[in-house]
């Protein structure tokens, strides 16, 4: 069986899946955060696809770029993260609602 | 001897000449401590100068074709694809005429303010401000077209605002500037109208074309009349005509020279000019034009008839100046342009002379009240010899210069309209004795009040002495039928025979006689007393009541038109508009405003893994409505 453009595709959007239902139903706070890491993964995947089908290197370009913002990104959240557990001694996501009214 | 004739620069100059003195004195001499005099040099220079080349100016209009000349017009404002307006000057004998007046007018009160005014702290403010109404009112003159016209009409009514007000911390200045200003601005809202009514049926402005249009009748009959009345009631406003005569004797607060200047000789004559100006236009609106004699005629006996009990010596001036200028639109009315510019022309002089008078009686006694003064014959022989030359001139007695002013308007009026021939009668009676109750009461008898009387410095007297001059023989001038025939190029007849032939005609001895007339009686009540004053006053109470009271017109506009009709009325209902309506509206949509988020803020409750819900389904909708459409 050759491993084509639609196994990539369909594992990237497994991929995806799987990240937003963690990302809108687990209750600690690292797992949300890996599985918004897993999303940007599953895009990334879905880019390096399409550019490795079209014969183009911008969409690997662009990869490498977003990797970038993803470390900074998790390092940013992982210490908001910290910063909230020294305040409440808990990540529970649920008890992060103080961006209301 | 022959004279060139005058430049287009030079006549330009006449106008920037005093606008440049405001444009020095306002902002580079006045803000800056140190003497004071130089703004008064500046200005006298500056308008003497303007005099002298009017003088040349109106030789010139003598001399050009058709006795006009003029001056192509800066492109002042031209809308694409739509009107141009020039600022153009038209110079005739009329404007000529009126130039000589308000430049010597004014030169004349300059040189005597720096005198009167001299130990007042406002030296430079006065001068800039006088400086500035020079200008104007000179520009009012030129202008060639309307819409200009009007500009410095309203600049002419600023300077007198400014001046009325120029003691600014007495309440009463402030009042009486701030009526001026409101009650002048009732008739200019008729120019105004005028201007708007004239310039949609004719496209243009411009003096000349609108004279021409009025004469062959490019308007239609209504339409003219209302613009006709419409420049009317600026002039109503402007001369102080009944009935908006009101702001005029109140504007004897300002300064004594600005009343003579602006409130006696020159600004308000501008309501006169107007009418002059535009005099093709009301010819061609008879009604409008009987209007104006009718409302001139009333307004004369009106006024006169106050200026019989007021005990303040400005006050019976500027009631005697409200009553003159009624005669001077009369004149118009029935006798043409010459009739009525020449009583302007006369009764500029000798008006403005009266009230430098009442500077210097002023300035010897320290009060305009008449029942402080008395005897001041011996010590102010000058004043005395002037006020009462130009007493008599005003009063029409032969051969002095308003004598023949006032001939002119009377051999009309009783041509034309028999009936205000009564009016101007009995005001030439009323003139006749006021002004010599004036006379009587200040220079004759014993002095009642406790000032030590000095006359006053030569720098006063001297432009008085120069103003009694045309106060004597200005009206000389149509002796020979030359100020007339610069209007109306009729025949010229000897200088004498102009002189002496009038007195051939009746009217002249009917007017001669109902002036001596009001002179005896003057004489009898106050100085030989054989009918006392105060049993006059006693045994025509209710008459003297409504004269004092000035008819009820101030208590009229200011009690029931200011105060009901409109404080309580009208703008009680704006107030509720105000308030329930607009108000209402803004405050309403605020508080639907406040009222809707208090319940849709509720919605943000901080729940992330919600809002990332909200969210993924927004971004599925909008995925969904891409594909499907």
């Amino acid at each position: 069986m050759n491993i084509g453009l639609t196994h990539y595709l369909v594992l990237s959007v497994l991929l995806f899946g799987i990240g937003l239902y963690g990302t809108l139903s687990r209750r600690h706070a690292i797992v949300v955060l890996m599985c918004i890491e897993l999303m940007l993964n599953a895009a990334n995947l879905m880019l390096v696809a399409f550019s490795r089908y079209v014969f183009s290197h911008g969409g690997q370009a662009i990869v490498i770029f977003s990797l970038v913002v993803a470390a900074a990104e998790a390092s940013v959240g992982l210490a908001i993260i910290i910063s909230f557990y020294r305040q409440r001694k808990n990540i529970d996501i649920k008890d992060i609602d103080l961006l209301k009214w | 001897m022959h004279i060139s004739s005058i430049t287009p620069e030079f006549i330009w100059a006449i106008l920037w000449l005093p606008l440049a003195a405001f444009a020095v004195i306002a902002p580079l001499i006045r803000p800056f401590p140190g003497k004071a005099e130089p703004a008064s040099f500046i200005s006298i220079a500056a308008v003497g100068v303007s005099f002298v080349l009017s003088c040349w100016l109106l030789i010139s209009v003598w001399n050009a074709d058709g006795h006009q000349i003029l001056v192509n017009g800066l492109n002042w404002l031209s809308i694409t694809n739509g009107p141009v307006f020039n600022f153009g000057l038209l110079l005739d004998p009329l404007s000529a005429i009126m130039l000589v007046v308000v430049t010597s007018v004014s030169l004349m009160v300059q040189i005597y303010s720096r005198a009167y005014m001299h130990s007042d702290a406002s030296y430079r403010r006065y001068f800039a401000f006088i400086s500035l109404f020079t200008a104007s009112m000179l520009g009012l003159i030129m202008s060639a077209n309307l819409l200009s016209t009007f500009i410095f009409w309203e600049l002419v009514g600023l300077s007198s605002y400014l001046l009325i007000g120029f003691w600014f911390h007495r309440p009463s200045a402030v009042a009486a500037a701030k009526k001026a200003f409101l009650i002048t601005r009732i008739g200019d809202i008729g120019f105004l109208a005028a201007l708007l009514l004239l310039y949609s049926r004719t496209n243009t402005l411009d003096i000349l074309t609108l004279n021409s249009s009025a004469v062959t009748a490019v308007l239609s009959g209504s339409v003219l009349t209302l613009a006709a009345l419409g420049l009317f009631l600026g002039a109503v406003g402007k001369s102080g005509q009944f009935p908006l005569h009101i702001w005029l004797p109140d504007a004897m607060e300002g300064p004594t020279p600005v009343s003579a200047l602006i409130h006696a000789a020159t600004m308000v004559a501008a309501g006169v000019f107007l009418v002059g100006r535009m005099y093709p236009l009301f010819e061609a609106a008879p009604h409008a034009l009987t209007v104006v004699g009718i409302i001139g005629a009333f307004t004369a006996v009106f006024a006169g008839t106050m200026g019989l009990v007021m005990k303040d010596i400005k006050r019976v001036l500027a009631y005697s100046t409200i009553s003159q200028l009624g005669l001077m639109f009369l004149g118009l009315s029935v006798g043409g342009v010459w009739v009525g510019i020449f009583y302007l022309f006369n009764h500029a002089f000798f008006k403005a002379l009266l009230f430098l008078g009442a500077g210097s009686i002023n300035h010897a006694t320290g009060t305009f009240d008449m029942r402080e003064m008395g005897g001041l014959r011996k010590k102010l022989p000058w004043t005395c010899a002037c006020f009462t030359l130009a007493a008599l001139s005003l009063a029409g007695i032969w051969p002095l210069a308003g004598f023949f002013s006032k001939e002119g308007v009377l051999a009309a009026v009783w041509d034309k309209q028999p009936v205000l021939f009564a009016f101007a009668i009995v005001t030439t009676f009323l003139t006749a004795f006021y002004i010599f109750r004036v006379v009587f009461m200040v220079f004759a008898g014993k002095y009642r009040g406790e000032q030590h009387l000095h006359e006053s410095s030569k720098s006063m007297l001297l432009p008085m002495l120069i103003l009694a001059v045309p106060a004597l023989a200005s009206g000389w001038l149509n002796a020979n039928g030359g100020f007339e025939g610069l209007f109306e190029g009729h025949a010229t007849h000897g200088f004498l025979e102009g002189i002496v032939g009038l007195l051939a005609h009746p009217l002249a001895w009917i007017s001669l006689a109902t002036a001596g007339l009001g002179i005896l009686l003057a004489y009898v009540m106050y100085i030989k007393v054989w009918i006392k004053p105060d049993r006059l006053k006693g045994g025509l109470h209710p008459v003297y009541a409504i004269l004092t009271r000035k008819y009820w017109m101030d208590d009229l506009y200011e009690n029931l038109i200011a105060r009901s009709l409109l404080y309580r009325g009208a703008f009680q209902i704006a107030q509720w508009f105000d308030h329930v309506v607009i108000d209402g509206a803004t405050n309403g949509v605020a508080a639907i405003t406040k009222a809707a988020a208090k319940h849709t803020s509720r919605t943000q409750n901080g729940a992330l893994q919600l809002y990332a819900l909200v969210a993924v389904m927004g971004a599925l909708i909008i995925a969904l409505v891409v594909i499907l459409v």
